[in-house]
């Protein structure tokens, strides 16, 4: 992978000169939260945003849109014919894993048709973080990535160490090849090396996670998911927030006068209770034990059965953001017997 | 561009009548005839009927690919989307997609005896599986098809049934809870009593494929067991409320399956390590 340098203070023209391509997007801080917003003002990009609220999932499977028009003569359409272009700049590598985990499950077995219109349209810019005491990706070898960005950048303090992805990213950078240096010193693979070593060591928030899916399989009927049950609100806050959660729902919105009907796919989560209704009225899950449960076990279990490695990438939106404090790693902690800091 | 694989067919209803009360026997066809043969399946799998303005559900397939041309479908009025269908006269448009799901694993069950259970509602999809083994009858050893309803105006497809009765190479075996009709001429009593006519099985070349209400499941997995047959060779069809039909929307998850991509037809040695199954 090739790779160049850029000088700090040409990032902001830089990116700016990207909108030819498309909307340049990134985060944004607003009030306690970050929030990848469209860039209009590049003075308001916040370079040192661990976690936005809603992670990349958001550009590839909105939280909802249409999918059919039909009219009352029994027509219907495809509503999603092509998305704006939209260039994506500092995403974390936890995220980055997390969307390889999703080109799986949605570009193989059934290829998603709304997910790889959205996927051909999203350009990722890559970006080094370090981490904060919810960080745990190293746990989960999620803090490093080689792939599927089309550009990424280290920040080594007064300069960039820019990768080149893909074909799209060679194309980003050749737009503007004047501010970027191609000249890669020893001194320049010192620092990088010194800046590997020094951040993977920057994780205060270290898990084991081996096994995990034998614990989650033994752990099954332990009265400790009772009590993990009875704290959680509900409220689904965790499966809007989680890099890997993607499930949905459809439904159909009938046309006001003229307008043509609409049918509009929606995100969902299995946390709220209606999530396994079916007809008739019998509901699979219940119980919010049976939901917290089914969400675990498809973190910490499923996904390893099926794609070999955890859904969950270590971002720790989890712990930032539930309510009552259920996370990867509380729940790991307490099936594994450790002691929990309250 | 890449296909839209939740894009529907439009087809034709070109016959539909009740079976019973509240189900709805439904036969289409593609609107384009010539797609009419391009559209293969396998017995278990289900498509998803589509209703624009309504949405849309997953239903069992009731047709056998062995027969191909048209679909067919055993539909209980119980939701949103079945009471419009409900409305829906012959030759009116309604929406389809798929195949989806596994099916049985017909080419593994070459050679081997058959029987098929099934209870009430559970008739729908068995009635593939039977009518291709039926169509096939050389591929299978012995046929046993055992059915079971509350009462004899509950039973599906019970002329179909009844007409089987006259075949010799296979064991229809009907029942009912209780004959309120004083007319019926078949076996009283619940389904697992049926099992006493089944006579000289080689367990180990044998089949069983189940479907009924869950209440239903104990009682005949208990005598498929002690019939012992292996756990592996006794499938089930489960049902759950899928939205895609394609391993993505979640809605149909027991653990860490898929109803809708992993089944709908699993082995009884599957379904002792599901949670939460019924």
């Amino acid at each position: 992978m090739k790779a160049y340098k850029l000088k700090k203070e040409y990032l902001k023209e830089y990116l700016k000169s990207l909108e030819d391509f498309g909307e340049v997007w990134g985060p944004i801080k607003k009030g306690e939260i970050d929030v990848y917003e469209k860039i209009t003002d590049y003075s308001l990009l916040n370079l040192n945003a661990l976690r936005p609220i809603l992670p990349l999932k958001k550009f590839l499977i909105p939280p909802k849109f249409n999918t059919f028009f039909y009219t009352k003569d029994g027509k219907y359409e495809n509503a999603l014919k092509e998305v704006k272009r939209k260039i994506v700049f500092g995403v974390h590598p936890c995220e980055i894993h997390a969307l390889l985990t999703l080109d799986r499950l949605y570009k193989e077995r059934y290829p998603d048709y709304y997910y790889l219109t959205h996927r051909k349209s999203t350009w990722i810019i890559a970006l080094s973080c370090v981490p904060d005491d919810k960080c745990f990706a190293r746990s989960l070898n999620t803090h490093f990535v080689e792939e599927g960005f089309d550009l990424g950048f280290t920040d080594l303090e007064d300069y960039y160490l820019v990768w080149v992805g893909s074909s799209e990213g060679d194309d980003l950078l050749r737009h503007r090849l004047d501010l970027f240096d191609e000249k890669i010193t020893s001194k320049d693979l010192n620092r990088y090396i010194e800046w590997r070593k020094w951040r993977d060591n920057q994780y205060q928030l270290n898990l084991d996670l081996t096994a995990m899916p034998d614990i989650m399989e033994l752990s099954y009927d332990l009265e400790i998911w009772n009590e993990i049950g009875e704290r959680c609100l509900s409220c689904g806050t965790c499966s809007m927030i989680c890099p890997t959660c993607t499930c949905f729902n459809i439904a159909d919105h009938l046309g006001i006068d003229d307008e043509p009907g609409r049918r509009e796919r929606f995100w969902d989560s299995c946390m709220l209770k209606i999530f396994a209704l079916v007809a008739g009225g019998h509901n699979f899950r219940e119980k919010r034990v049976d939901r917290v449960k089914l969400w675990y076990t498809h973190k910490l279990k499923a996904f390893i059965t099926e794609f070999g490695k955890p859904a969950c990438v270590g971002c720790g939106r989890c712990i930032a953001n539930c309510p009552v404090n259920i996370n990867v790693a509380e729940i790991t902690k307490i099936l594994k017997g450790e002691e929990v800091k309250k | 561009m890449s296909e839209n694989l939740y894009e529907p067919i439009p087809m034709r209803i070109v016959r539909r009548y009740d079976l019973v009360e509240n189900v709805r026997f439904f036969q289409v066809r593609p609107v384009e005839i010539e797609r009419a043969l391009t559209i293969n399946y396998k017995p278990g799998q289900f498509m998803m009927i589509s209703l624009f303005g309504v949405g849309e559900a997953p239903f069992s397939i009731s047709s056998s690919p062995s027969r191909p041309g048209l679909l067919e479908f055993g539909i209980r009025k119980i939701g949103v989307l079945t009471e419009e269908l409900f409305k829906l006269k012959e030759n009116e448009i309604i929406h389809i997609r798929g195949p989806y799901g596994n099916g049985f694993p017909i080419e593994k069950m070459y050679g081997y005896n058959l029987i098929i259970v099934a209870g009430g509602l559970g008739a729908v999809p068995l009635r593939s599986l039977l009518l291709y083994a039926l169509d096939n009858r050389d591929l299978f050893k012995k046929i046993y098809f055992l059915y079971g309803a509350r009462r004899p105006n509950e039973m599906l497809f019970l002329r179909e049934f009844l007409e089987l009765k006259e075949r010799e190479d296979l064991e229809c075996l009907l029942t009912v809870d209780k004959d309120d009709t004083g007319s019926w001429t078949e076996k009283i009593g619940v389904v697992t009593e049926l099992f006493k006519y089944l006579k000289d099985i080689d367990p180990q070349k044998t089949y069983a494929a189940v479907c009924g209400p869950p209440v239903m499941y104990r009682f005949v997995i208990d005598k498929l067991v002690n019939l012992q047959i292996p756990k592996h060779q006794i499938l089930m069809t489960l049902e759950r409320r899928m939205r895609c039909g394609m391993g993505k929307c979640g809605h149909c998850v027991i653990g860490s399956i898929y109803t809708c991509v992993d089944g709908p037809v699993f082995t009884y040695w599957d379904v002792l390590h599901m949670k939460d199954l019924i």
